[in-house]
């Protein structure tokens, strides 16, 4: 197995107060990575630094083996895309113009728009099923067309890594099960690595082979999934306990809500 | 709308544009006819006004009003915000400065044939710009309401100091600095138009060349980053070709106001937000809106003129205020 993305003793500031501590991850090519624990443990941050929105910090981050810093923002944006939270904003482009922009890293100030593009653009959007919303605009989509048009988007830079902030965050279960759906096929068919950041414990034990959690910028479990299935290591994490049940249908634990309303 | 629209909407304003340029310097206080400048020695220095005074002023109306109108989009691009301009953000201000200070040392250089005037306006926007800037910078978290802020201060602050400075030079000076802070463009013989044009037309062709960024930027500068664009490096190459235009423009001009909020606003109304139909047209648009503009100036009270900053500002005003009351979320975010 290939290693791509390896991260060695990082730690990184903003300002004086430190966001990251001593955090070591290394991600396997085609791996689905899940990276959970309380707000404020540092998970945007570490993605965010990783596509390089944030530069500085100690240690080291290594992509395809090479340190962060020898690459320039175009060619890391050939390897490593990054979906951000949803912010909300509106933005003012269609599905299709805003795919387009995704091929950014494959453009010189001089070229216009190519076949080649036109045909990635068209390759993302048939992956992620968002063909038929092709001319809408992004204002009118719902949040999960909108997610998988981001998807789509970050598809089109061709990288082989795609980082996730929070994909399935304020969507209804229908459209959580689509964006999962969705990543799930671009892991299968086209052996992207999918790493994401999520709040749903079940979510990241189902929808990856592995989980790391970060606690207060550091790493406080990393490891297969199911083995983080317990209260031993989430009570180290979130700082409560769960209840777990047996899923009915794959037999593995889930945590459910502990708290009943009257 | 299709990229063949926009591309057609591009043409028509190539079109309109060509013919303002054309049929403007035959209206003014005298009308003047295509017989008397094809015919030079019957039309009684009719020929004379035409070429020396009527196409030397509308050319560099054309080119002022080119160079702030995609300035301005530059601006409001980059920082995802129609508010951002030249004008806003002191940059106008910091090249009035320089040329004011320019006017007042005396001095009278050229460096490569390029006036001493043109370089100290744009050295006076390139530090309001970076100032402004590196002041929302230094405070983190900044967001675009705190730079039109700083803007809006360094603004204050270069005019104090411009009315300083006219307050303690001598009456000749005073008259010369005010006048040219109202935004004129008479001139006489085509000397002004060419010191403006490479500072337009190389400051264009630089934001041009920025199109796929600014694409990208007006997505949030997150997203541009993760795509591949440099973000820092955008903007300090935006900010050289944006100094370099208001400089050269502001420094023969004066500061013309509006120009550079109106035009690439109105413009994404027309054609959408890609940047590579909007540079275009809102360079077209902008330059055809300052001759009309300058026109009107020269009709309204006539015989005299007024200065075209007035007739900007007068229509440019009520269009602020618009876009604090109205649309401008839908259309950068």
């Amino acid at each position: 197995m290939q290693t791509v993305i390896d991260i060695n003793d990082f730690s990184f500031s903003i300002g004086r107060k430190q966001i990251l501590r001593n955090v070591s991850l290394s991600v396997e090519a085609g791996e689905t990575l899940s990276i959970i624990g309380p707000n404020g443990a540092g998970k945007s941050t570490l993605l965010r630094c990783i596509v390089r929105i944030l530069t500085g910090g100690t240690g080291s981050i290594r992509i395809h083996g090479k340190p962060l810093e020898s690459y320039s923002q175009r060619e890391l944006a050939k390897l490593v895309s990054y979906v951000p939270q949803a912010d909300g904003r509106v933005l003012p482009f269609t599905v299709h113009e805003f795919a387009l922009m995704g091929r950014y890293p494959h453009l010189s100030p001089f070229s216009s728009i190519r076949e080649a593009d036109e045909r990635a653009v068209a390759d993302a959007l048939a992956l992620t099923g968002m063909q038929e919303f092709r001319d809408r605009h992004l204002g009118t989509l719902s949040g999960g067309e909108r997610q998988k048009a981001f998807i789509a988007a970050a598809l089109c830079q061709g990288a082989g890594i795609i980082l996730l902030d929070e994909p399935t965050t304020f969507l209804d279960p229908k459209h959580q099960d689509d964006v999962h759906r969705t990543l799930g096929r671009i892991n299968r068919e086209s052996g992207v690595t999918i790493v994401s950041v999520t709040h749903d414990v079940n979510t990241a034990a189902i929808c990856s082979r592995r989980v790391m959690a970060l606690k207060a910028g550091a790493v406080a479990y990393c490891g297969p999934s199911e083995a983080m299935m317990n209260n031993d290591i989430l009570q180290e994490i979130y700082g409560k306990q769960f209840i777990f049940a047996t899923h009915p249908v794959t037999g593995r634990p889930v945590v459910v809500p502990g708290e009943v309303m009257p | 709308m299709t990229s063949r629209t926009r591309a057609l909407i591009v043409a028509l304003l190539a079109v309109a544009a060509l013919a303002v340029i054309v049929l403007t310097p035959l209206f003014g206080l005298t009308s003047i006819s295509w017989s008397a400048i094809l015919h030079p020695s019957s039309g009684g220095g009719q020929a004379d006004i035409f070429w020396r005074l009527r196409v030397p002023r509308v050319l560099m109306a054309f080119l002022a009003g080119a160079g702030l109108a995609i300035s301005g989009m530059a601006f409001q691009g980059m920082f995802r915000n129609a508010l951002a301009t030249p004008f806003t953000l002191g940059v106008s201000s910091g090249a009035s400065l320089g040329a004011a200070l320019y006017t007042l040392s005396g001095a009278q250089l050229a460096i490569l044939g390029i006036s001493g005037i043109s370089v100290a306006a744009f050295a006076g926007a390139l530090l309001s710009i970076l100032l402004v800037y590196g002041v929302t910078q230094a405070r983190r978290g900044m967001s675009t309401g705190t730079m039109l802020l700083a803007g809006v201060a360094v603004s204050f602050l270069f005019s104090s100091v411009i009315l300083f400075l006219q307050y303690i030079s001598d009456f000749t000076n005073t008259f010369l600095i005010l006048r040219w802070i109202m935004g004129g463009l008479s001139v006489v013989g085509f000397g002004s138009v060419f010191d403006m044009l490479p500072f337009v037309a190389a400051g264009s062709l630089i934001v041009f060349f920025q199109r796929h960024e600014l694409n990208l930027m007006t997505t949030g500068e997150d997203i541009a980053a993760s795509r591949g664009v440099n973000v820092k490096s955008t903007k300090h190459v935006l900010f050289f070709a944006t100094s370099l235009m208001v400089g050269g423009i502001v420094a023969i001009c004066g500061p013309i106001g509006f120009v550079g909020m109106m035009s690439p606003h109105i413009c994404r109304l027309l054609i959408g937000p890609d940047h590579r139909y909007l540079a275009p047209a809102t360079l077209l648009f902008g330059g055809t809106f300052l001759v009309l503009c300058d026109l009107l100036a020269q009709l309204v009270i006539a015989p005299a003129q007024i200065p075209v900053g007035v007739i900007t500002a007068l229509l440019g005003g009520p269009f602020f205020l618009w876009l604090l009351v109205g649309s401008s979320r839908d259309l950068l975010g």
